[in-house]
């Protein structure tokens, strides 16, 4: 009997009783966008419940009901160019400058920081030190040096967002392997060449790590700023809204601001996976 | 070193020299540890030359002089009748790893180093060039696929071609197929050894590995720690081509104990 044979055989035998199956746990088997709808549908319960036995203030938490309305009052004013639709504008204005400014500034630094030991010696500890700084607590100052109008803004976004590009960019610089660096030695590569052509591609992965973290931090600098230095962007819808007790149209607000943040890390991981196609960003798989 | 000048006459009435080193020393300033002492070897044209020997024996500081990325303390380095004064296109490395970028297409790796020296149009006429030797390595039609899509043995033969590419005098080969497996390994050798007689190269082999340092090598050059230094040259007059099959001749068991003898005595201290 041959080896396959006996196989074959031992299957089978054991066909009717002892075949041992991979379990798999139910909760794996229900797709993914169900679960999610899960956690929302039961989210909504227990905010629908609070409010419907009075055990918070209608004032404090709106029902369910009349934030949806509100959403889409806001929808509608938006999509229709009311008069919130030049104050998102405005925030998006801050938003984008905000992040261009913070790619400029932390991409620079970033280089400076990782390639050269002056910037990881003498720079570096300079870098940590503001990061671990309250940042927002910097908001005052942005308006007395730039004033009341986007300036502010944006700058407040730009110094938020910066840091994270730059340990995302030195930190990518440092990620190419031994191997690599030996390699472009022996190559007779120049500094120039070693950075462009090796460093910099392989450190494109924790650099859009950088990006991503930016790209969620520089929407609260930007509302921060609004609170701060009043302008007329959606920050200070959100404010005024509080101030009139308004708390169904302070959530919806916050979730088109949501959702603008959202598009703009989408975007950023989008352009990742376009650029870095050859590395599988694990935290983004779950996104897709 | 009286073994090792007795080996240099012989092959030299034979084939011309390639890379001279004589009494090549390195000591470390930041320890003032002697990595290396009195190294004199000949790679003569066409010939295969190992290095062997326990971790810090001074492999990988003789590897570096040679490939021009660390200065000598004391000797001289002489390749093609020209000093070896840093990195040179007349030298090809290759690695443990193949260091392919991922970035870069498998005909864009092999032409990397052209288009660092020369620049991305001479990179781009390279291209042909590529892809013949993508041919003869057996990776037809692999040109313009990702090295993520490749084995790590079709990788190893990517950084053959890339090795082979500016057409280098030697070729300096760090432990080449270490990290892949016995199989691979054993007939990626034969592969090597196909490739370089077929293109007449002088290549120089650092393993750890005795039987792999045999199968290869016309030469194998025992070395010992501390200070690193060649002990003893062993000649290896197996015929070419060489063949798995001769591994278990007892001549090839004869080389391979006498080296592992001269390696025994201290290298593991």
């Amino acid at each position: 009997m041959s080896v396959t044979e006996m196989h074959e055989k031992q299957r089978n035998d054991s066909a009717d009783d002892t075949v041992w199956v991979e379990e798999v746990a139910w909760i794996d088997r229900v797709p993914a966008p169900v679960q999610m709808a899960f956690v929302f549908v039961v989210f909504v319960a227990c905010w629908d419940l609070v409010t419907r036995f009075g055990l918070v203030s209608p004032i404090i938490l709106p029902t369910p009901w009349e934030t949806w309305r509100d959403i889409l009052f806001v929808g509608n004013n938006l999509l229709t160019g009311g008069y919130m639709l030049p104050a998102l504008w405005l925030t998006l204005k801050e938003v984008v400058y905000g992040f261009a400014l913070a790619i400029a500034i932390g991409f620079t630094l970033g280089v400076i920081v990782g390639e050269t030991s002056f910037g990881e010696k003498a720079i570096m500890p300079y870098l940590v030190a503001i990061d671990t700084m309250p940042k927002v607590a910097f908001a005052p100052l942005f308006v007395a040096w730039l004033g009341f109008g986007i300036e502010s803004k944006v700058a407040l976004a730009a110094f938020i967002a910066t840091f994270a590009i730059v340990v995302g960019t030195a930190a990518g610089l440092h990620a190419a392997d031994h191997n690599a660096r030996m390699l472009f030695k022996t190559m007779g590569a120049s500094r120039w060449q070693t950075l462009v052509k090796m460093k910099l591609p392989a450190g494109l992965p924790q650099i859009f790590t950088g990006l991503k973290i930016a790209s969620v931090s520089v929407m609260a600098g930007a509302i921060t700023g609004e609170f701060l230095g009043g302008g007329k962007g959606f920050g200070e819808l959100i404010r005024t809204a509080a101030a009139q007790l308004n708390t169904p149209r302070v959530f919806s607000l916050i979730l088109y601001l949501s959702i603008v943040g959202l598009a703009l890390f989408l975007l950023v991981s989008y352009i990742q996976r376009r650029v870095v196609f050859w590395h599988k960003d694990r935290v983004m798989r779950g996104m897709d | 070193m009286p073994a090792a000048a007795t080996v240099t006459d012989l092959s030299s009435k034979r084939k011309e020299p390639v890379y001279e080193l004589t009494g090549v020393g390195k000591t470390y300033a930041r320890n003032a540890v002697t990595a290396l002492e009195g190294v004199t070897l000949t790679l003569t044209k066409g010939s295969f030359s190992s290095v062997i020997g326990s971790s810090g024996c001074g492999k990988s500081t003789l590897l570096k002089i040679m490939s021009g990325l660390i200065p000598p303390s004391s000797g001289r380095v002489i390749l093609q009748n020209k000093p070896v004064r840093g990195p040179r296109r007349d030298i090809g490395m290759m690695f443990q790893q193949a260091t392919l970028f991922p970035w870069r297409t498998t005909v864009e790796n092999i032409v990397l180093p052209i288009e660092i020296r020369d620049g991305k149009a001479a990179a781009a006429k390279a291209r042909e060039k590529a892809t013949q030797l993508l041919e003869i390595v057996g990776l037809k039609g692999f040109e313009n696929v990702y090295p993520n899509e490749l084995s790590g043995g079709m990788a190893q033969r990517a950084a053959i071609c890339r090795m082979l590419i500016t057409e280098p005098a030697v070729l300096l080969l760090d432990e080449p197929f270490s990290a892949l497996d016995e199989l691979s390994r054993e007939f990626m050798n034969m592969e090597l050894q196909r490739i370089c007689m077929e293109r007449e190269a002088t290549a120089f082999l650092v393993t750890h590995s005795i039987p792999e340092a045999v199968i290869l090598s016309d030469v194998v050059y025992v070395m010992k720690p501390r200070p690193g230094r060649i002990a003893e040259v062993v000649e290896i007059d197996l015929p070419r081509p060489r063949t798995l099959d001769m591994i278990t001749t007892p001549k090839f068991g004869a080389l391979v104990e006498r080296i592992r003898s001269r390696l025994d005595k201290e290298a593991f201290l």
